[in-house]
């Protein structure tokens, strides 16, 4: 009896044995990437020199000196995620709303309908990429063979014309990710009580009144966790432009992770493109606090 | 708490009517692609375009699985399964035995490491690109599935998933167990982890999409056509076959199937998941 007692007392490493492995990986791949990230960002390190030299802040003060190598570059691909963001941010916000009002009611066929509009977002950008290269191609493509039997102009340059490319590039973004927005609103509707809409009934408020004072404030916080994780995934825009648009027309679609990249790992201008990052990455966290302060604390 | 919602009943014609509609949005370019897969390249190019393939082609699959060099899809295939499959392992071990000490354990430190583990979900993934591709590159894993595969299973979403899920069993289960002399390794394998499969699928099935679809870092770690996977190899395919549709469509289809199947099987899983570590993300 007094052995099996002991037992439960269990070693005073086992905590660390259970987390051990994580670790290892969190350690290598997540925490000293980070801190490598900064150091790097402090030098001048290109990968095919063997000298690295120390670099002070200049890096990120070259972000915002407009006579250095890198600024043009760098702040227009910053304005061509900016204008991805803008864009398509409006449409993940509310048309996956309209979508999960849609199937917020009991109806046979409820499931099916969910599966169907979160289908696309199951698959890959290589294989979304590929696909609308050929829909939005300007000769061959089925857009613009939909858009002539409608009467609107059939020879539409959707791939390298501006603001057409901007349009394509948005629309195929909606296509692709606007079932996990609604999936997410839909788990958020059923957190609305509701005896709030019976009370408003009984008040004699119709449908739109009702979305407007109860639904919609219910949803506040929903909301601030969808604009805030579409404005990420905006930001980080990477494989449409890659593979539809690659950049064109000249370099108006190349966004700021294709640019970073690119400078990074095929310039191997590493230095320059790890400071790129974190500016981006600070920019995004201010966004993302105000956007949270704005939509929880309002009232 | 949240009360159980009582939905509005019924659905009338019209609310059917527009519900058919998007789908149709969501599905015709998918069956679009596959259509065009079966078509030949002068067909595909054809203006007004014919919807059924007038003669079904194979040439479009022929040239990407007849071994060409240029697009070993198959080899492609393999490495793909091979790495999701393993990322997938990984995930799952290292992120529930973490998740459980983290739950269920008490021990000093913990709440700091959490914390942190936490704290780096806020971080975007690009910032530690460029670091780890240096790193991975110092490993000797630039250009293999190793790049691929275990990196990635770093991420601090598996064991924030599991940990929720964990600290919702009832503590009684284990403290009987430990009265019987059971220690935490036991109570781990025999007690928790089978409580748990419902999580346990739900985080694999979403480890496998991402690692599948994943295409930054893979682009930009591999080189070799035969190491390749499959998005960096859909890239390269695109620029190889420029204008011949049904070549990318069949790489596209062939690298669609297998998530569209598991996605088709575990839609609940996946849905659920989604939007529970949505909202409390």
């Amino acid at each position: 009896m007094a052995e099996r007692n002991r037992t439960r007392h269990t070693g005073r490493f086992t905590p660390y044995l259970f987390l051990a492995p994580y670790l290892l990986l969190f350690g290598t791949f997540v925490a000293a990437p980070i801190v490598f990230g900064v150091w790097i960002s402090l030098h001048e390190w290109d990968y095919m020199l063997p000298n690295k030299p120390w670099a002070g802040l200049s890096n990120y003060t070259d972000l915002f000196d407009p006579d250095s190598l890198d600024f043009d570059d760098f702040w227009q691909s910053m304005r061509a995620t900016g204008i991805f963001t803008v864009a398509s941010v409006p449409f993940l916000v509310v048309i996956p709303l309209g979508i999960a009002l849609l199937l917020h009611r009991r109806f046979p066929g409820r499931n099916l309908f969910r599966a169907l509009y979160f289908a696309p977002y199951v698959l890959g950008v290589a294989v979304v990429g590929l696909l609308w290269r050929y829909l939005l191609d300007p000769d061959v493509g089925a857009v613009n063979f939909v858009a002539g039997l409608i009467g609107l102009p059939d020879h539409t340059a959707w791939v390298n014309s501006l603001p057409w490319a901007w349009i394509g590039l948005v629309a195929m973004t909606v296509w692709w990710t606007l079932g996990f927005n609604a999936v997410i609103y839909l788990a958020g509707l059923q957190d609305v009580p509701a005896e709030l809409h019976e009370a408003a009934s009984i008040d004699g408020a119709g449908v739109w009144h009702r979305f407007w004072h109860v639904t919609l404030p219910g949803l506040r916080p929903v909301m601030a966790f969808v604009v805030t994780i579409t404005i990420l995934a905006s930001a980080n825009m990477f494989g449409q432009s890659y593979l539809v648009t690659d950049g064109s027309p000249g370099k108006d679609t190349r966004t700021a992770i294709m640019y970073i990249a690119q400078e990074g790992l095929r310039g191997f201008k590493m230095g320059n493109a790890a400071a790129m990052g974190f500016v981006l990455a600070l920019m995004l966290a201010v966004v993302s606090i105000l956007n949270f302060r704005l939509m929880r604390y309002k009232e | 708490m949240a009360t159980v919602s009582r939905r509005r009943k019924g659905a009338s014609i019209g609310w059917y009517t527009i519900l058919i509609g998007l789908s149709l949005v969501f599905i015709a370019p998918l069956v679009w692609m596959f259509i065009t897969s079966l078509k030949s390249r002068d067909e595909a190019l054809r203006m007004p375009p014919t919807i059924l393939p007038e003669h079904v082609s194979g040439k479009g699959y022929g040239t990407i699985m007849g071994g060409d060099s240029q697009a070993p899809v198959l080899t492609w295939f393999t490495n793909s399964m091979i790495a999701a499959v393993g990322h997938t392992a990984l995930v799952l071990v290292v992120a529930s035995s973490a998740a459980y000490a983290l739950a269920r354990m008490e021990f000093p430190g913990r709440k700091v490491l959490f914390g942190l583990i936490i704290s780096t979900l806020f971080v975007p993934s690009f910032v530690m690109l460029i670091p780890n591709y240096l790193i991975v590159d110092s490993l000797g894993w630039i250009d293999s599935l190793w790049a691929l595969a275990i990196p990635g299973a770093a991420g601090a979403f598996g064991v924030f998933f599991l940990r929720q899920f964990f600290m919702s069993l009832p503590p009684a289960l284990e403290e009987a167990a430990l009265l019987d002399g059971a220690n935490h390794f036991q109570i781990f394998l025999r007690i928790v982890l089978p409580l748990s499969k419902p999580a346990l699928a739900t985080l694999a099935v979403l480890s496998f999409l991402t690692n599948w679809n994943d295409f930054v870092w893979p682009v930009y770690v591999m080189f070799n056509p035969e190491n390749m996977t499959l998005p960096p190899g859909l890239a390269s395919l695109q620029g190889a076959y420029i204008a011949d549709y049904p070549v990318a469509m069949a790489g596209a289809v062939i690298t669609a199937i297998p998530v569209l199947a598991l996605f088709l099987f575990t839609q609940r899983y996946v849905i659920e998941g989604v939007s529970r570590s949505g909202l409390k993300g």
